[in-house]
């Protein structure tokens, strides 16, 4: 007898599937949109009309001013410095955790979310009281005449310290599913490791990497917590975007701080774009 | 001697992996090694490839201990279970990575390519991308990849298991035919016996971490050394029996046990060829009824139950099938030709006993 003629049994019939509910559909997509609209859209929305509803010159004049401008400048450092650094760590990370197995590697794992899990400004009192006068470190610091809190150095360290997860945890799930096997063929070949590296696991990770490199880098340009706690707050000096427009605010100018806010706005949607636009190309070649 | 294993065995922490293994490849041979998931087979492929490093023996290749040598430097071709193809470069550049690695030049690179995609039939499929293409394609890929440097050996790991049964049928004839033309050592890892059968010049079967035979297909087939082998190269029926004065049986089944105690346990195991069947329910020793007839090509496989209950494996060609006029559900009668005693698994096996028609008539009667 052969099992294909066999007529479907009752236990092996697929489950009916239920119908259609047009009315449960609608309501559920009305209030996801609603939601968003309300929450996400309106407030964006609401920064840009509040920018120019004094007109472009006064947008123009808040953005030239001479303390924003050490404000984008300090923040385009900032995130310079903190984000290469993250992404080469986290490459280092994912590749130790997808592609070896090792004692502690739970641990190194759980070590990586602990900036998601900490408050950024426990973080950037941690670095205060490493740093700061009086800290562990400060007779050290002071010998050799460094500053770091209340300095572009803390900053630097609160932000990478704060960014720290984001390119390792977006690779690890992408270096796990591709395994082993395509740089062990390239070893067998002949190729050695850094062969290997540029030519097979780079061009196979590049998206992953990419994204991680856009998430890690809106949230090293936007973070203000951590920050705030070890920048001490030098106009014109240890400013960034995010510090100056939270300053601005409370000096009661009624357009300034949203202008310089519309620059940290643009960063937002063009994070997204580009979002969309990489999980986009990486699910088309795949 | 192409490729020899002395003594190796690999540990992963407490778990041993493989066990004081030792067998020797002759240059030119096609070697299939043979086993369950677990066995270790894999792991014996990867040491060899330098994938793994064995934490005692041996490992040499032409003569030359290779324990040291880096992967890069073994000049093996390896050819991956789920083909391990570049996933961002073309059919071409695949083919093509183990040459510009060896500083190959352009044109020398398209001429080797080219011939290996004539001799694999890819020519249409060099510029295609690996997601583009079929499982047998990818798989053909990855063999010319292997091959392009003009390996020493070829390792092949569970090569055919990932793709449907009629392109791993082509496979398996592109493999020989490979073989033949290109005399080169292979080595592949199965865990099916009939793929070992057909392909291979020898077959080591692995259980456990340990080398349980190696032997043409026909030794390891015909002389099994122990259980473990003749149970897992082949169908085997196997009988757990009691001995009662000088019978040992099995429900009505009965066997010759001279000089065994009463008592005592013993386990015997018969292939299915060895099972005559008569379509007279009176004709031969026992009686049954012929469950069910599976179709396994030009042989069939006859399930046959005994009064009592007891389920035996049978084997025949059609013709015979239907020149004995069988059906499912037919009372039948049958004998066993000749079957083994089976000692406990990993003992060494007795020689097969022929109990054909010389069985003393009085043997099981009268008790």
């Amino acid at each position: 007898m052969n099992p294909a003629s066999v007529p479907h049994s009752p236990l092996r019939a697929a489950p009916v599937p239920l119908p259609e509910q047009p009315l449960a559909k609608w309501l559920l997509i009305a209030v996801a949109v609603l939601f968003s609209a309300v929450f996400l859209l309106l407030p964006l929305v609401n920064v840009f009309y509040q920018a120019f509803s004094s007109g472009w010159a006064l947008y123009w004049k808040a953005l030239s001013e001479p303390d924003t401008g050490s404000a984008i400048r300090l923040t385009l450092l900032v995130a310079g410095i903190s984000v290469p650094l993250n992404a080469a760590f986290g490459l280092a990370a994912s590749w130790a955790i997808a592609k070896f197995d090792f004692r502690g590697k739970t641990l190194l794992l759980t070590l990586l979310d602990l900036p998601f899990s900490i408050s950024p400004v426990v973080a950037g009192l941690l670095f205060v009281l490493l740093f700061g006068a009086g800290g562990l470190m400060a007779p050290w610091l002071e010998a050799h005449h460094l500053k770091i809190i209340f300095a572009i150095p803390g900053m630097v360290l609160a932000t990478i310290f704060v960014t720290f997860p984001y390119v390792a945890r977006e690779l690890i799930p992408v270096m796990q599913t591709q395994g082993r096997e395509q740089e062990e063929a390239a070893l067998t070949l002949g190729a050695g490791g850094w062969r290997t590296f540029w030519h097979v696991t780079l061009p196979s990770i590049k998206w992953g990497l990419f994204y991680g490199i856009v998430l890690c880098n809106a949230r090293a340009m936007g973070e203000f917590g951590a920050v705030f706690v070890v920048s001490g707050h030098i106009a014109g000096q240890t400013d960034t975007l995010p510090l100056r427009v939270e300053k601005l605010y409370y000096e009661f100018d009624p357009a300034a701080p949203f202008a310089v806010a519309t620059l940290l706005a643009l960063l937002a949607v063009a994070t997204v774009v580009l979002k969309a636009f990489l999980e986009w190309k990486s699910r088309r070649e795949t | 001697m192409s490729i020899e294993l002395k003594n190796v065995t690999k540990r992963y922490g407490q778990v041993t992996a493989v066990e004081d293994i030792s067998f020797a490849v002759t240059e030119g041979e096609l070697l299939a090694l043979l086993g369950p998931s677990g066995s270790g087979k894999t792991t014996v492929l990867r040491l060899i490839a330098g994938l793994e490093t064995p934490a005692s023996g041996g490992i040499f290749i032409r003569g030359l201990q290779v324990n040291g040598v880096p992967v890069q430097k073994r000049n093996i071709g390896f050819i991956f279970q789920n083909y391990a193809l570049f996933k961002n470069m073309t059919a071409f550049d695949n083919i093509a990575f183990g040459l510009k690695i060896k500083h190959w030049g352009r044109q020398r690179v398209v001429e080797r390519v080219g011939e290996l995609a004539a001799l694999l039939e890819l020519e249409s499929l060099l510029q295609r991308f690996p997601h583009q293409l079929s499982g047998g394609q990818r798989q053909r890929i990855a063999i010319a990849r292997a091959l392009a440097p003009g390996p020493d050996v070829l390792l092949l790991d569970e090569p055919f298991a990932a793709v449907d049964a009629q392109i791993r049928q082509e496979l398996r004839q592109w493999l020989v035919r490979l073989h033949q033309d290109l005399k080169v050592t292979a080595i592949f890892v199965t865990h099916d016996q009939e793929e070992a059968m057909e392909v291979a010049d020898r077959i080591v079967v692995f259980s456990k971490g340990r080398l349980e035979q190696i032997g043409t297909p026909r030794e390891v087939y015909e002389t099994p050394r122990n259980e473990f082998v003749a149970r897992f190269v082949g169908v085997m029926n196997v009988l757990e029996l009691e001995v009662r004065a000088s019978v040992a049986r099995c429900q009505e089944l009965e066997f010759p046990a001279h000089g065994l105690a009463d008592g005592q346990k013993l386990r015997i195991g018969f292939r299915p060829y060895a099972v005559q069947v008569s379509g007279d329910p009176a004709a031969l020793r026992y009686p049954a009824v012929l469950r069910r007839t599976y179709f396994l090509g030009i042989m069939l496989r006859l399930e046959i139950e005994t009064p009592g209950g007891l389920v035996i494996r049978s084997r025949m060609s059609k013709e015979d099938y239907s020149r004995l006029d069988l059906a499912d559900g037919r009372p039948i009668s049958f004998q066993i030709r000749a079957y083994r005693v089976l000692s406990k698994e990993g003992d060494p096996l007795a020689n097969e006993v022929a109990a054909t028609h010389q069985m003393p008539p009085s043997l099981g009667e009268g008790i």
